[in-house]
């Protein structure tokens, strides 16, 4: 009961001391709650950061680690790559090496053969030196050609001039004048009229107009020479004799003009004769068909009797280019042309006869 | 003017003669006309202008071998002077007329209708179409193998003429069956018929790689050779084009020339010969060596230098000149070796004063230097260099002293030579520009000897000493 009593006179002062109380204790709350709260804040900051501190070391660890094998790799790729290109230039260079040298041998001994060369160019200067020669005998051989044309041409030339000369020959009597007394031999010439025949004064045959060429047209050296229109004369005709007629008149003789007299002149037929035609022709053309009349009507009586073309036709469609009047079967032909007609003649037999003497001919 | 006149009432009056009734009198009237259009190109003008042609080619068809002579002699004399006239000729039809003219049996009407077609067909090429076309060329191509050898001398002619304008034109006559017949009368004796196969071939060959290998075929190798030794001086040359045509073409064709040896025979045709006919001949050498320098150096091995040499000295026309500088250029141009086998006959200091000479032709100077060049930029013969380096102008200065530069740095008896022989003196004396390529030719060869050398022989060396005599201090 004490403690009521104490409790009770304390009861007046509660509502002042609880209020009080209350207030220092609000006061105080925020203070506290503040303290409280950052207490807590640090602790919690304190707690994360240990916490990030641990995810960025386990982080940092894998990262590391990831690196680190990235990075091997690529070096691992990196050295083969450098081995590669390595083996690759050992290689190059071997094959340059080879390839120098076969570059080498071939062009020397194909390309720029030296020694090809060389034998070439000796086998075109003996070539050149055959050809020459060669070349150098056929001009030589033209040479002496042209020199042997030349000779006989002269030869001829002196031989003729000696056979027009013929009578210059010395006699028994008269020495010639290539013959004269005081020389040792006769003149070469002298020689040469005594082998000559004399030449006949026969007059030279003028030449054919066929012979001068072209060349002479345009310059105008000689008149053109066209025959006149006689024919040519007939081989081995004897030279006809005796005192002939004056061409002139023997061509007039010969082509005078016909004159023909008045009877002549006048038509064939008198009158009466190309009266006696004309009725004849009118007759002719009047005339139906060519049986005489017959005196007694029973000549003709055996005779049949002839249609005429109007009845002697069958009547009918006309087969003129529609029916065809010889069967063809073109699976049986032997051949795509028709046959000839007229075959070419043997040769061996046109010979049959003629080759032989007149005793075996065939008459 | 009045004799003109009268020289066309000439023609008027000979008009009406050719329509007389006497054949002879209408055979000279024509054969008149013919002469007297022959020589003088208005008469040929005044025979077109005044309708005679027509009749003519009317009359063509129907008379005697007489008159059809004298009637192509017309049309020739009137189609040789221009081409114009050819075409008035061709115009009134007298193509076809003078095509059957050629398939008469007179060996005379058909030279005289085939000489009218070449001297048509000479002028241009659409005329010579135009004789084609009329189916002339087959008939031809039969004239040939008559016996007549004028025949077969026109024939030869207007095949000639007829191929030489184009390749198409050409080629027809080839289908024509020509090439076989004309190869086989390059045997035939006659010097003048020879002249004109020779010149048909080479009018066929010249036009392209594959007509030239035809007529290669044809195998007148080395038949044609034979005609490089004939006395007469054109079928000389007309051979020695037929060579030419054939060796232009590829390196082949002329491997095959070298081959047969033709490469001797041309030479010794240029040796023999004198003036325009060595021209061919020339020209082929030139062309054989242009091809490459294996052809090149068989043309050396032949011998073919020396009758160039003597060419360029002698001719006196500056296109022959011009030809031989080149094909000298073409020799020398391919390898040291060639430039040296040129040099040494000492013909540079010829082609230096061709080109220097100011009487020469544009041309001839032109093809001087261009040879010059080649040669030189190969040239390391030293000994035929030394005389030029005292004549030479600038530009070709630079050659020879570029060659100097690249040949005595390494041979010590050249630079021996070189300094004896005064050449140092003179490329001291040259003046280049600075920077200049010649500059630099000039600094290699001085770098080649010792500096004093160089300076001894710089100019007015003696003038520097003397000025040190005169400045110097006596040691006392």
């Amino acid at each position: 009961m004490a403690a009521l009593v104490r409790l009770e006179t304390r009861l007046s002062r509660l509502r002042e001391e609880y209020f009080l109380k209350n207030r220092s204790v609000d006061e105080d709350r925020k203070i506290v709650y503040k303290a409280a709260v950052k207490i807590q804040s640090w602790f919690r900051g304190c707690r994360v950061r240990a916490y990030l501190r641990y995810l960025n070391k386990m982080a940092i660890s894998i990262q590391k680690w990831w690196r680190g094998y990235q990075s091997r790799r690529y070096f691992r790729k990196m050295i083969k790559t450098a081995y590669f290109i390595m083996k690759m230039n050992f290689y190059n260079e071997m094959a340059v090496r080879i390839q120098k040298r076969w570059r080498g041998y071939y062009v020397r001994k194909y390309t720029h053969n030296y020694y090809a060369l060389k034998k070439y160019l000796e086998a075109i200067s003996l070539n050149n030196e055959i050809v020459r020669n060669e070349l150098q005998e056929y001009a030589e051989m033209n040479e002496k050609k042209k020199k042997k044309k030349d000779l006989e041409k002269k030869e001829k030339e002196k031989k003729y001039k000696a056979r027009k000369m013929h009578y210059l020959l010395s006699t028994e009597q008269i020495a010639g004048i290539y013959n004269s007394p005081f020389r040792k031999f006769p003149d070469p010439m002298e020689l040469l009229l005594r082998q000559s025949k004399p030449l006949s004064h026969r007059q030279q045959q003028p030449k054919s107009p066929f012979t001068y060429d072209l060349y002479d047209w345009p310059t105008c050296k000689r008149p053109p020479a066209f025959p006149t229109g006689e024919p040519l004369p007939p081989i081995g005709r004897q030279k006809p004799q005796g005192p002939f007629r004056d061409a002139a008149e023997v061509l007039r003789q010969r082509y005078k003009p016909l004159e023909p007299t008045l009877r002549v002149a006048a038509s064939i037929s008198s009158p009466l004769e190309k009266a006696r035609e004309e009725m004849k022709r009118e007759e002719w053309r009047k005339c139906i068909h060519d049986n005489e009349f017959l005196p007694f009507s029973s000549y003709h009586k055996n005779e049949k009797y002839e249609l005429s073309i109007h009845a002697s036709e069958k009547i009918g469609k006309e087969t003129y280019g529609i029916k065809h009047f010889r069967e063809v079967q073109p699976n049986k032909w032997i051949a795509g042309k028709d046959f000839q007609t007229v075959l070419p003649s043997i040769v061996l037999f046109e010979k049959f006869g003629k080759t032989y003497s007149k005793a075996g001919q065939i008459v | 003017m009045s004799q003109r006149q009268v020289l066309q009432g000439v023609i008027s009056l000979l008009r009406p003669l050719l329509l007389d009734v006497v054949p002879t009198i209408q055979q000279t009237a024509a054969l008149a006309l013919g002469r007297l259009a022959y020589f003088n190109d208005d008469l040929a003008e005044a025979v077109v202008k005044e309708d005679i042609l027509p009749q003519l080619v009317c009359s063509l068809s129907e008379q005697n071998r007489f008159y059809k002579k004298a009637a192509a002699f017309v049309l020739r004399a009137v189609g040789k002077h221009s081409p114009q006239l050819a075409q008035a000729i061709v115009e009134c039809g007298a193509l076809e007329a003078l095509v059957i003219c050629l398939e008469d049996f007179d060996p005379g009407v058909k030279e005289g209708a085939a000489w009218a077609l070449g001297y048509i067909a000479r002028h241009n090429s659409e005329l010579s179409q135009a004789v084609v076309d009329a189916g002339a060329v087959p008939l031809l191509v039969l004239c040939i193998q008559e016996p007549e050898i004028a025949l077969k001398r026109i024939a030869a002619s207007t095949l000639s003429d007829i191929s030489k304008h184009s390749p198409e034109l050409a080629q027809t006559v080839v289908d024509a069956g020509a090439i076989a017949y004309l190869a086989q009368m390059i045997l035939n004796p006659d010097a003048k018929l020879k002249c004109q196969v020779l010149s048909a071939l080479s009018q066929i060959a010249k036009h392209s790689v594959d007509l030239a290998e035809l007529v290669v075929e044809a195998e007148i190798f080395p038949v044609v050779l034979t005609c490089m030794k004939d006395s007469d001086e054109y079928v000389k040359k007309n051979g020695a084009t037929l060579i030419r045509e054939i060796a232009k073409h590829s390196p082949e064709l002329s491997q095959f020339i070298v081959n047969a040896g033709g490469v001797a025979a041309v030479i010794d045709c240029i040796g023999s010969c004198k003036g325009t006919v060595r021209l061919p001949g020339i020209m082929m050498l030139g062309y054989v060596a242009a091809h490459s320098e294996n052809l090149s150096m068989a043309v050396i091995v032949s011998k073919g230098i020396p009758p160039l040499c003597t060419c360029l000295l002698e001719e006196h026309e500056d296109h022959i000149k011009a030809a031989a500088a080149w094909a000298l250029g073409q020799i020398g141009r391919h390898t040291p070796e060639h430039a040296r086998a040129v040099a040494e006959t000492n013909v540079l200091g010829t082609l230096l004063s061709m080109y220097m000479d100011i009487r020469s032709s544009e041309d001839l100077q032109l093809k001087a230097k261009r040879a010059l060049k080649n040669i030189l930029q190969k040239c390391t013969y030293l000994p035929a260099l030394e005389p030029l380096l005292h004549d030479a102008p600038p530009n070709i200065m630079k050659h020879i002293v570029g060659q100097f530069s690249k040949v005595l740095p390494h041979d010590s008896k050249a630079r021996r030579l070189f300094v004896t022989s005064g050449g140092l003196k003179k490329v001291q004396e040259i003046k280049a520009e600075p920077g200049s390529l010649l500059q630099e030719y000039i600094n290699t060869i001085n770098n080649c000897y010792p500096e004093e050398v160089v300076r001894y022989y710089s100019p007015g060396y003696s003038e520097m000493l003397l000025e040190r005599v005169e400045n110097y201090q006596p040691v006392l």
